[in-house]
C-alpha cells in the first residue's frame, strides 16, 4: 500500500489514543498536529506559522469568556438560589417536564433562526441545570452527587440536541448555505436552500420524538435511583449503629 | 484597511476578551491559595496576549513573524496544560445564607440580566443589521452575532451591576471561579481549528476519500447509504465538525455513487447527510464547545458525561437517518 496515502492520517490515531489515555487534550491535539505536519514533510517554521495563523483566525471561538462576568456576578447575588426557589413554587414541575419544555422551545426557536436563545454558558449553567436539579430535590430532598451530575449533563445535552436538529430547518443558517454552495460547485444546479430546509424536517421530528421519549422516562429513573441511594444510606447508618452497639 | 468601519468591530471584541483574560491572569498571580499560581497566571497571560496585542503585532511585525510568535506561544500554552501546571485557587467559602437573602431581596429581577443576553442578541441580529451612525455601522458586518452578543453582554453587565450594586470589576473577580472550572477547555476549540489547518495542509481528507473508495461496493444501495451516513458521523467525530466532514464524504461517496450512479435526489440527500454529521458531533470530545466545555461549566466529575448522555439519542437518530435516506432520496 502506498505510504504517502497513509501518512496524512497519522494525527487521527494519536488523537484517539491520547483521548483514550486521558492525556491533557490541548497537549494531545498539539502533538497530533506536529506529528501530522512533520510526517507529510512540513518544516518546523511553516508548521509554527500554520499554528499561529489558525489560532489567530479562530479567536472568535473564545467568546464564551464574554458571558462569564455577568453570570459570575448574578451567581454571587443568588441567581441559582432564586432559580431553585422559583421552581419550588411550581407544584407540577419535575426534572423531566422542565427539560422537555426547554427542549421543545429550543428546537422550535432554532428552526426559526433564533439560535442565540439559549446556550451552555448563558442558559444551561445559570438557569436550566439548577432548575432541573431543584425540581428533583423538591420531590426527594437531598440528592447524591451522581444524580445531580446526571441531571446537569442532561440539561447540557438538551441544549445541544435541540439546537443541532432545529437549526438546519432555518434556511439562512450556514450549514444550508454550505450545502447549496457545495452542490453548485459540483455542477448540480436548481437546489434551493428552501428545499434543503424542508428536507431537514423529517430528521428534526425524529430527534424530537426520540429525545422527548428519553426525557419522559427520566423522572421514573431518578425516583428509582434516589430510592436505592436512600436505602443504601439507611443501611449504612444501621450498620454503623450496630457496630457502635457491639 | 478597505473594509467598512463599524463601532463594535471584531477587534474590539477581541480586546474585551483579552482584557478579561489579563485580569484573570493578574488575579491568579496574586492568589496565594493556588499552589501553581505563577504558571496558571502565565497560561492566561499568554492567551490574553494574543487577543490584546495580536492585531498590533500583525501591523508592526507582519504576518509571518506574528504567526510564528503566536505559534510558539501556543506550544507553550499546550506544554503548560500538558505538564499539569494549571492550578485552581481555593475560593473563599460561599456564604449560602447571604446568597439566599439577596436572592429573596432581588426576587425574579435577578433573572433579567441573564435573560437580557439572549434577547438583546436576537433583537440586534434581527433588527440592527443595517443600523448606521454616520458612515459607521453599529455591528461588524462580517460578525453580526458576535458583535450583537458583545453588546448584549455589556448591557447585561451594566444592568446586573445596577441591580445588585456589584461593580463590573467584582463581576470579573467572580467569573474567575467559572474560568478556573473551565480552565484549558476554553482553548480547545481554537487548538482543534489549528489541527484542522494542519489536516488541510496535509490533505488528510483526500487520503480518507481514497481509502473509503477502496472498500465500497457500488451496487448495493442500502450499503452505500449506510456507509455515507456512518462515514459522515465517524469522520465528524474525528474532525470535531460536521462542516469539515461534509465536503470530503459527500464528494467521496454521495456524489459519485448515490447521485451520479443511483440518481438520488440531491436536496434530501445532503440535508440528511449533514444531520448524520451532527449525530457524530454529539458523540465526540473533539466538539469541545458543545461537549467538553459544558461538562467543565457544570463542574461534572466525569468530563465525558454529556457525551455519554447524548450517545443513545445520536445513535437512534443516525439509524432513523439511514432509513429516511434510503426511502426518501431515490426516485
Amino acid at each position: 500500500m502506498d505510504l504517502a496515502l497513509w501518512l496524512p492520517l497519522l494525527g487521527i490515531p494519536i488523537v484517539v489514543l491520547g483521548f483514550a489515555l486521558r492525556f491533557n487534550p490541548l497537549m494531545v491535539v498539539t502533538v497530533a498536529g506536529v506529528a501530522t505536519g512533520l510526517a507529510v514533510g512540513m518544516d518546523g517554521l511553516s508548521l509554527l506559522e500554520t499554528f499561529g495563523e489558525k489560532f489567530m483566525s479562530s479567536r472568535q471561538l473564545a467568546s464564551a469568556l464574554l458571558i462569564l462576568p455577568v453570570i459570575g456576578l448574578l451567581e454571587r447575588y443568588g441567581l441559582k438560589q432564586r432559580a431553585q426557589s422559583w421552581v419550588a413554587s411550581i407544584r407540577s414541575a419535575t426534572t423531566g417536564r422542565i427539560l422537555m419544555l426547554y427542549f421543545v422551545v429550543r428546537e422550535v426557536s432554532a428552526a426559526l433562526g433564533l439560535l442565540s436563545l439559549g446556550g451552555q454558558a448563558q442558559t444551561v449553567r445559570p438557569l436550566l441545570a439548577p432548575m432541573a436539579i431543584a425540581a428533583a430535590s423538591n420531590q426527594y430532598g437531598e440528592l447524591p452527587q451522581s444524580i445531580r451530575d446526571r441531571i446537569a449533563a442532561h440539561a447540557a445535552a438538551c441544549d445541544n440536541v435541540a439546537l443541532f436538529f432545529g437549526e438546519d430547518i432555518f434556511i439562512a443558517f450556514g450549514a444550508v448555505l454550505l450545502m447549496t454552495a457545495f452542490l453548485k460547485e459540483n455542477g448540480i444546479n436548481g437546489v434551493e436552500p428552501l428545499m434543503i430546509g424542508l428536507w431537514a424536517i423529517p430528521t428534526a421530528l425524529c430527534a424530537l420524538v426520540i429525545h422527548l421519549f428519553r426525557l419522559s422516562r427520566l423522572d421514573a429513573r431518578i425516583a428509582r435511583e434516589v430510592q436505592d441511594w436512600q436505602l443504601a444510606q439507611s443501611a449504612l447508618a444501621t450498620s454503623a449503629k450496630a457496630q457502635v452497639a457491639v | 484597511m478597505s473594509s467598512v468601519d463599524s463601532i463594535i468591530s471584531i477587534n474590539l471584541v477581541f480586546y474585551l476578551i483579552g482584557a478579561i483574560a489579563m485580569l484573570v491572569a493578574g488575579l491568579s498571580w496574586r492568589d496565594a491559595s493556588n499552589p501553581k499560581r505563577y504558571s496558571t497566571a502565565l497560561f492566561w497571560f499568554l492567551f490574553g496576549f494574543s487577543f490584546l496585542f495580536g492585531d498590533l503585532m500583525l501591523s508592526l511585525l507582519g504576518k509571518q513573524v506574528t504567526y510564528r510568535i503566536v505559534g510558539v506561544m501556543v506550544l507553550l500554552i499546550a506544554a503548560l496544560a500538558g505538564a499539569k501546571l494549571l492550578g485552581v485557587g481555593v475560593p473563599p467559602p460561599e456564604d449560602e445564607a447571604e446568597r439566599q437573602r439577596s436572592a429573596q431581596r432581588l426576587g425574579n429581577r435577578l433573572f433579567l440580566p441573564a435573560l437580557a443576553i439572549p434577547v438583546i442578541t436576537v433583537l440586534l441580529t434581527l433588527f440592527a443589521k443595517e443600523l448606521k451612525f454616520g458612515s459607521w455601522f453599529l455591528l461588524d458586518q462580517k460578525n453580526l452575532t458576535l458583535a450583537a452578543l458583545t453588546i448584549a453582554c455589556l448591557g447585561a453587565l451594566l444592568l446586573g451591576s445596577k441591580l445588585t450594586g456589584g461593580s463590573p470589576l467584582l463581576a470579573v473577580r467572580e467569573s474567575r471561579r467559572l474560568v478556573d472550572a473551565i480552565g484549558w477547555a476554553l482553548l480547545l476549540p481554537q487548538m482543534l481549528a489549528m489541527l484542522g489547518g494542519v489536516f488541510v495542509a496535509a490533505q488528510t481528507g483526500r487520503s480518507i476519500q481514497t481509502i473509503v473508495n477502496l472498500f465500497i461496493d457500488p451496487d448495493n444501495r442500502l450499503a452505500l447509504v449506510a456507509i455515507y451516513c456512518v462515514g459522515m458521523a465517524l469522520f465528524t467525530m474525528i474532525m470535531g465538525n460536521a462542516f469539515a466532514a461534509f465536503p470530503v464524504m459527500t464528494a467521496g461517496i454521495a456524489l459519485p455513487f448515490l447521485i451520479v450512479q443511483q440518481h438520488a435526489n440531491p436536496a434530501p440527500l445532503v440535508a440528511i447527510g449533514m444531520f448524520c454529521g451532527y449525530c457524530g458531533t454529539l458523540m465526540t470530545p473533539m466538539a469541545a464547545n458543545f461537549n467538553i466545555v459544558p461538562a467543565a461549566l457544570l463542574e461534572l466529575k466525569d468530563k465525558y458525561q454529556v457525551i455519554k448522555i447524548q450517545i443513545p439519542t445520536a445513535l437512534a437518530v443516525l439509524g432513523c437517518n439511514i432509513l429516511l435516506m434510503y426511502f426518501l432520496v431515490f426516485p
